[in-house]
């Protein structure tokens, strides 16, 4: 069994795909219209054919209460590999991306967690 | 309130949580949970975390803000200055008159 698809809840599904291709660097693997909304997903460009991320739209009632707890306490929807951490951050805040926790080193694993502008926290990993 | 700081500063997790903000403040409930894990092995539920810093922000050694959506966590070292000057001793005069 391998891991085919995870999800993120987002607020604006065209925002969600803007910030997650122009800023994060996905690209967009599937996009099929399903009456208000689409059936939309990245992939990495360095695996065209691995794990795609939904970006599912936001409007179910308990979405919004979960999302709203999660984020105040910082906690991450999702974690995504990156080469470096520290690298990234810089980059990332120079496009004006917000940043709830700096780059941390613990022990083998650095740690980063941003705000992806459609309700959720991400964060991006990296391990010597 | 000083008994507060004394309560607050009794326990081990409470102070970890300290050494950890005066590194860096503004730290998240998240941030926290990780660094007590990774870097002192205290493996304690999210709420047990957030119970030490109800007890913490009593006794006035942390304050948390809310920035829009996330609230962050910072020391406030006020509380340990009364107590430290509580038993210093003013200056003896270096010889009587």
């Amino acid at each position: 069994m391998r891991i085919h698809l995870s999800s993120v809840f987002v607020d604006d599904q065209e925002k969600a795909l803007r910030f997650y291709t122009d800023v994060l660097g996905f690209v967009k693997k599937h996009d099929v219209p399903m009456g208000e909304d689409r059936w939309l997903t990245v992939v990495s460009p360095e695996e065209p054919d691995g794990t795609e991320l939904l970006l599912e739209p936001s409007g179910h009632p308990a979405v919004e209460p979960y999302k709203t707890a999660l984020v105040q306490d910082g906690i991450p929807a999702a974690s995504f590999a990156v080469d470096d951490v520290r690298a990234e951050f810089g980059r990332l805040r120079e496009l004006g991306v917000r940043f709830t926790q700096e780059p941390l080193e613990m022990g083998p694993i650095t740690t980063a967690v941003l705000d992806d502008t459609c309700g959720n926290l991400i964060q991006i990993a990296h391990s010597k | 309130m000083a008994e507060d700081v004394f309560k607050a500063l009794a326990d081990p997790t409470r102070r970890r949580i300290l050494d950890e903000l005066v590194e860096r403040d503004g730290q998240t409930l998240f941030e926290i949970c990780t660094r007590l894990v990774t870097k002192h092995g205290l493996g304690l539920s999210r709420q047990a975390i957030s119970q030490h810093l109800a007890v913490l922000e009593a006794a006035g050694l942390v304050r948390s803000r809310r920035q829009g959506r996330y609230k962050f966590h910072d020391v406030n070292t006020e509380p340990l200055e009364r107590i430290v000057t509580r038993w210093l001793r003013p200056d003896e005069p270096e010889s009587a008159p």
